[in-house]
């Protein structure tokens, strides 16, 4: 049973088309991200689903019932959507009980509803105080837990975690997850952010000239993009010019299995632009197989550092990235040899 | 963006043609006194203008403005600098005392001076009243903006070695700058308007040309001609203030930082400046009001009769006042709207063609309303309903500014959550922009109310025949030397007009809520 079946969406202010023709399906209990870059319609088609804005053509149903076909529409109070705006946008003339208690009925907001959810977001005995002598962070998660209290069929989060500090961005992003996963209600998150959408959502929706286009799980969109700009959009990505021969290809870094999902979009021989992710090359200061580089300078992130390495061989242009595991004892300047493995997605070399 | 495409929602049709009636309701004056100049025929209006006595009244607004609106820019924003940005000992209550002059109408001012000493007149006496009145409207705004303002930008001035004073100059002034440009127009328009302390100085100026005119002879071609100067002089100023704030635009630093600007020493200042504001308090706040008491302790009797008891004149005063405030609130509600959250350009237009009664008098209005009703609707003249219709049109700007100001704390956005949340339209209006917006309506209220209770010129007439305001009867009471008899309705009217002066205060003083900044 889908959640949210959207067909045909089309969504246009004045002159601007937003949304042209987007279809999507949200499994029901799923957390999707729906990513694309500012300006791609992603607020929009989050409006329209919560029926703040209505389609111009196309079909929305949310669990089986049309909400918005383009002449029948059902009014956003009866839709059971919750909603959470970029702003947290919190009642600034109601406690932080007011509140949670905003969308349920007076007998409901007596019971143990509302400090039940305060409880359940962290926020237990902050009930009576105003939105403004909250933090960004707690604003935030009130807003959550006022939009869970209607017992919503499906949750909206528009941009949560954009206004928080990035320091506090990772650790609101856990505990929220933790949260929805608790209650299992469908979500729909809308970022910018690639990072996140693939540490948090089961699905990605990449939202692109007012379509959907490409979906899938965080891993097959980070493995399998759909083409060069995809490949790019969703992470470092190196690409390297190759050629395939059957169900290898020959790079300057070494030879690579083609993966499977792309064997049909590139032939069986030729040219082709592969993609090799930072974390499939290995980098050694010996001399041996591979392509010879000269380090430029090192990123130490902690947990892993990015080097970045200037080729010296003229089969491969340009700088890659190599990713490696804790810290590189490597100086800038430092002859080095890159060698790749694994699999790796190979489009059709773009004749020119 | 998506924000800037969402933006251009639909325009709910109501609000519009609201909007489009006040508007064009607003406008009405300026179309009647064009109007009745046609009538007047421009010969005839070319041969009232270019006499000599209109040179002389330019001449005696222009050195009036130019000097008032200096000292009055200087003194307010000397003052609103102590109160904010030094230690100076009593601040807080300093704070308080410098707005109240405010709630002083300077008519009443000029009568505190001229009743006690005759000398205080013409010239000389017009800058001091005028500035002692005036001088808030420069001092509120320029403390706003220094509370408010960043103060990391003086601090990193000084790291880059500008001196304190240097700092100061060429950083926090230009910060305020834009502020203080306003205030001084504002000084500008209301000395244009000024009647009643003109006409007790003695000192000659279009407002009291125009009323003798109007007067002693109703003489409309002459009145016409010159309020059509008068006009003309309101929109100038206005245009220019309009210009000024375009090209003077201040990159604001972001809401958040709103840290407290650290407190400059006065040191050996401290005394000095606190004599100064002391001495100013005392010639704006405290002459007026020790005169009243005088006037009143010593008592008098008047040769006129008293046509209407100071608990009468101040029933009608509250009557009126109220019912102007109302409506004027009323009115600016659609407009605000339509202006915070349509801001297309069509919209801008009509929201600025608003302003224009910004550069109107209370008698120009006033004189335009007697026109209209007596050609073309003579039950309405001498009635209430003609005095409160001035009244709203009049403060209309006043309101604006509080209403705009109360919508903007209400984004739309809170209305779309509450949906979303389950609650029906109207349920949403009461229960979420209801109580946000309430307050700034309530601070509109306030701030026509405090006006219409000290207005005089137009009160002056379009009051109904027989009835007799607190203002008015002042004024036919000072008119007839007996200032003992007068006093007891000056203080009537500084007592109704303190309250929501007090009221007001707060609100202009209350602390942005984080909805403020969202919007």
């Amino acid at each position: 049973m889908t959640a949210i079946t959207i067909t045909g969406l089309h969504k246009a202010f004045r002159d601007t088309a937003v949304l042209r023709g987007l279809d999507l399906e949200i499994e029901r209990g799923s957390l999707a991200a729906i990513l694309g870059p500012s300006g791609s319609g992603k607020t929009t088609l989050l409006r329209v689903i919560a029926g703040l804005d209505r389609a111009d053509r196309g079909q929305v149903s949310l669990a089986g019932e049309v909400v918005d076909n383009g002449r029948h529409f059902v009014r956003p109070e009866r839709r059971r959507v919750g909603y959470v705006p970029q702003e947290a946008s919190l009642f600034p003339h109601l406690t932080v009980e007011q509140n949670v208690g905003f969308g349920i009925t007076r007998p409901a907001r007596r019971g143990a509803r509302v400090s039940g959810l305060l409880e359940m977001v962290g926020l237990g005995g902050l009930g009576g105080r105003y939105p403004h002598e909250l933090s960004g962070g707690q604003q935030q998660r009130v807003a959550l837990a006022r939009a869970l209290a209607i017992d919503p069929q499906l949750l909206l989060l528009d941009e949560p975690f954009s206004a928080l500090d990035p320091s506090l961005r990772a650790s609101v992003r856990e505990e929220v997850r933790g949260i929805l996963a608790a209650t299992g209600i469908t979500t729909l998150l809308v970022t910018h952010d690639q990072e996140e959408a693939l540490s948090v959502a089961d699905q990605v929706a990449v939202l692109r000239d007012g379509r959907v286009a490409q979906f899938g799980t965080p891993q097959q969109l980070y493995s399998d993009p759909i083409d060069v700009e995809m490949a790019r959009f969703l992470g470092d990505a190196n690409l390297v010019d190759g050629t395939v021969a059957g169900p290898v290809v020959q790079t300057p870094l070494g030879a690579l299995m083609v993966r499977p999902s792309s064997r049909w979009a590139v032939p069986l021989s030729g040219a082709a632009v592969v993609l090799v992710r930072p974390e499939q090359i290995a980098i050694s200061s010996a001399f041996g197989a591979g392509a010879p580089g000269r380090v430029l300078h090192s990123e130490f992130h902690g947990h892993d550092s990015v080097i970045e390495v200037a080729s010296e061989t003229p089969l491969l242009r340009g700088v890659i990235r190599v990713r490696i595991q804790g810290s590189a004892k490597l100086e800038p300047d430092a002859r080095v040899t890159l060698s790749a493995s694994g699999e790796a997605q190979a489009w059709p070399m773009p004749s020119a | 963006m998506p924000g800037v495409v969402r933006a251009r929602r639909r325009i709910p049709r109501a609000v519009l043609i609201a909007s489009c009636l006040v508007a064009v309701l607003l406008l009405l004056p300026l179309a009647f006194l064009l109007l009745e100049a046609r009538q007047v025929g421009w010969t005839e209006l070319s041969a009232l203008l270019f006499r000599r006595v209109t040179a002389t009244l330019l001449w005696n607004m222009v050195q009036l403005a130019v000097v008032v609106t200096a000292l009055a820019a200087v003194i307010g924003t000397g003052a609103a600098w102590c109160v904010e940005r030094s230690d100076l000992p009593g601040r807080r209550l300093l704070a308080m005392l410098l707005v109240l002059p405010l709630a002083i109408p300077d008519f009443v001012v000029a009568f505190g001076w001229v009743s006690v000493l005759p000398a205080v007149s013409g010239y000389g006496g017009a800058v001091l009243v005028m500035t002692a009145g005036l001088y808030p409207l420069v001092y509120l705004p320029v403390a706003a903006s220094l509370r408010g303002a960043d103060p990391s930008q003086e601090e990193t001035a000084r790291t880059l070695g500008l001196g304190p004073w240097r700092a100061f100059w060429h950083v926090t002034l230009r910060q305020t700058r834009p502020t203080i440009l306003a205030g001084c127009l504002l000084v500008s328009l209301a000395l244009l308007a000024e009647y009643g302390a003109f006409e007790i100085l003695g000192y000659q100026t279009f407002t009291t040309e125009i009323f003798t005119e109007f007067q002693a002879a109703i003489n409309a071609p002459a009145a016409c001609a010159l309020s059509l100067v008068v006009v003309l002089i309101g929109l100038v100023v206005l245009a220019g203030e309009g210009a000024l704030r375009d090209r003077g635009r201040v990159a604001r630093a972001a809401h958040n930082s709103s840290r407290a600007a650290p407190r400059h020493r006065l040191g050996r200042w401290r005394w000095p400046a606190v004599g100064a504001l002391g001495s100013l308090i005392a010639v704006a706040l405290g002459m007026p009001i020790g005169v009243i008491v005088y006037w009143m302790v010593r008592g008098g009797s008047s040769t006129l009769p008293q046509s209407a008891s100071v608990a009468n004149a101040a029933g009608h005063t509250v009557l009126y006042s109220a019912a102007a405030a109302a409506v004027a609130t009323a009115l600016a509600m659609p407009v605000a709207l339509l202006a915070v959250r349509s801001p297309i350009r069509a919209v801008r237009l009509l929201e600025r063609s608003t302003y224009i009664v910004q550069g109107l008098p209370g008698l120009v209005i006033a004189l335009a309303l007697v026109f209209f009703a007596l050609h073309y609707l003579p039950f309405v003249y001498q009635t209430s309903g003609l005095l409160i219709g001035a009244y709203a049109i009049l403060f209309f700007p006043l309101a604006y500014v509080a209403v705009r100001a109360s919508v903007m704390q209400a984004p739309v956005a809170l209305e779309e959550v509450a949906r979303s949340l389950g609650r029906r339209p109207l349920a949403v209006r009461l229960r979420v922009t209801l109580p946000l917006i309430a307050p700034g309506l309530a601070a509109a209220f306030c701030l026509v109310f405090l006006s219409a209770v000290t207005e005089l010129t137009a009160t002056l007439i379009l009051v109904p025949t027989g009835v007799q305001t607190l203002a008015t009867q002042f004024w036919a009471f000072t008119g007839n030397v007996s200032y003992g008899a007068a006093a007891p309705y000056a203080a009537a009217m500084v007592a109704i007009s303190v309250v929501p002066g007090i009221l007001l205060g707060r609100w202009f003083d209350r602390r942005p809520t984080r909805s403020a900044e969202l919007s």
